[in-house]
């Protein structure tokens, strides 16, 4: 029983690790929504500088990973666990990345007016955020449920970002001059739409975790 | 009376490898309970093992894997006091029907050993032994051409070829279980059992009779027994997991290992059973 012992610590540490990456994503997306809202550039910069931990805990999960499937040889729900984190840090870290390409976009657009628009782009925002933390909650509680929930709510962030996109698109008809800063705005709201993809391959895994069902490509 | 294939119809849903490889009955067992004196080892195991695939059989020390093996060539016979309820249809001939040939039945269903244990004599004598006894051949040529083809069938040919006549005692035990497995495939069997075949040799040897299983099953139905999981998720095509007597499931290997139906499967092979 020692060796399963082992086995249990380190999955425990695993889910630790991928947890703590989730809870960074999560942080740097409320961070880099705080900084275009607000228009502060402290906030940007903080996220900027904090992406090097992100990278550094998907490193030390993906090690994590390779350790147990070498030295473990999981099966049956151990291996679906392990399997989903590996396939789960990438996309935590590429929200991350997402998060700072919206902090980079903050320190242009705090040299130009504020745009109306933010108000839009606050709710897709915390539509993401609200999206990522119930995604790590349903990963939490292996619920497969609350993951399948989840991914039904990606149609809203999808319905604003066309909304966005149109408005943005009309006013630099309209404005030409503001097209810079309605395009960096325009990147801003791909991105939000690119992390609620994310958060749905987050828990397309939980699902496949808690099930064994693979659901990926077929909702 | 329900035809075999009734009466063990699948209760697993075949995954896409085995689904490729679906094939036909060759082992069909229905209703199989066996007695060691008053004490029952097997209840009522039923299930089909499909022609030219790997069955691996799995659980955990005394749940009757090895027994429910033994009773598919009748190997039990041989131990006082022992009985079998039940059937089991290899190519819809019940073994134990009054009247079935045993030693056909063993001809027809060769056996492979834990230990390797070749006889004290040449390597060729060893792999013509079969052939000889059960006069199988008809000449000197045509039997030295069923040993070297036992041998090549068994990758063992190209190290032995030069040493025919040295005695079998002189191989390295992962040789001499490949030799055990030569002199069973000499007489042409059509299912092979492997009781724990690896479980005393070192990986390379180990790696070479999964490999040797692996092609032996274009021509051959194999049924293995093993302590080792990580080898039966590598050798088979469908695995079964026996506790305390009873079959707990039969599953395509693959689904076995990632998503098993059952909780007590899913206790055993991550190691939190008990």
């Amino acid at each position: 029983m020692e060796v399963h012992r082992h086995l249990d610590e380190e999955l425990d540490g695993l889910r630790d690790s991928v947890l703590r990456l989730g809870g960074e994503a999560e942080a740097a997306l409320k961070r880099a929504m705080h900084a275009l809202t607000e228009r502060d550039s402290n906030a940007a910069r903080e996220v900027l500088e904090h992406d090097d931990a992100i990278d550094e805990l998907e490193i030390e999960v993906d090690r994590q990973c390779v350790d147990i499937f070498v030295l473990r040889q999981p099966a049956a729900r151990d291996l679906r666990f392990v399997m989903s984190v590996a396939k789960m840090a990438p996309v935590l870290e590429r929200i991350g990345d997402h998060a700072c390409n919206i902090a980079r976009a903050v320190f242009d657009l705090n040299n130009e007016p504020e745009l109306k628009n933010h108000v839009r782009l606050r709710e897709m925002g915390e539509i993401a955020s609200s999206m990522l933390e119930q995604a790590l909650d349903a990963f939490t509680k292996n619920d497969a449920g609350a993951a399948r929930d989840v991914i039904k709510r990606d149609a809203e962030i999808n319905e604003l970002y066309n909304q966005i996109f149109h408005e943005l698109i009309e006013m630099m008809t309209k404005e030409p001059a503001t097209a810079t800063r309605d395009a960096r705005l325009l990147f801003v709201a791909k991105h939000l739409e690119r992390i609620g993809d994310y958060v749905t391959d987050i828990c397309e895994l939980t699902v496949y975790m808690a099930e064994a069902a693979v659901i990926k490509h077929r909702h | 009376m329900s035809t075999p294939t009734q009466i063990i119809a699948p209760k697993f849903e075949l995954s896409r490898r085995a689904a490729l490889a679906q094939r036909e009955t060759k082992i069909a067992v229905a209703g199989l309970n066996f007695y060691y004196g008053r004490a029952q080892a097997l209840h009522e195991i039923t299930l089909s093992i499909p022609e030219r695939m790997v069955m691996a059989f799995i659980g955990p020390s005394g749940c009757g894997k090895t027994t429910f093996l033994r009773t598919l060539n009748r190997m039990n016979d041989v131990i006082p006091g022992t009985r079998v309820e039940g059937k089991v249809l290899i190519d819809n001939q019940d073994v134990y029907a009054p009247g079935a040939d045993v030693v056909e039945l063993r001809r027809k269903v060769g056996m492979v050993f834990q230990k390797s244990n070749p006889f004290p004599k040449s390597i060729f004598d060893n792999v013509a032994y079969g052939l000889r006894i059960n006069r199988l051949t008809s000449s000197k040529s045509e039997l030295a051409d069923r040993v070297e083809e036992a041998l090549t069938d068994a990758a063992l040919w190209s190290e032995v070829k030069d040493r025919l006549k040295s005695s079998a005692l002189g191989l390295s035990g992962g040789q001499q279980q490949r030799l055990c497995i030569a002199r069973a495939l000499a007489i042409r069997p059509e299912v092979i059992l492997m009781d724990e075949p690896a479980s005393a040799l070192d990986p390379m040897a180990t790696s070479k009779i999964e490999e040797l299983i692996f092609d032996l099953k274009r021509q051959y139905t194999i049924v293995i027994v093993t302590h080792n999981m990580q080898q039966a998720a590598r050798v088979s095509d469908l695995t079964a997991f026996f506790l305390l007597g009873k079959l707990i499931e039969v599953n395509a290997t693959e689904k076995m290992f990632t998503a098993p139906d059952e909780k007590l499967t899913e206790d055993y092979i991550t190691g939190r059973f008990g």
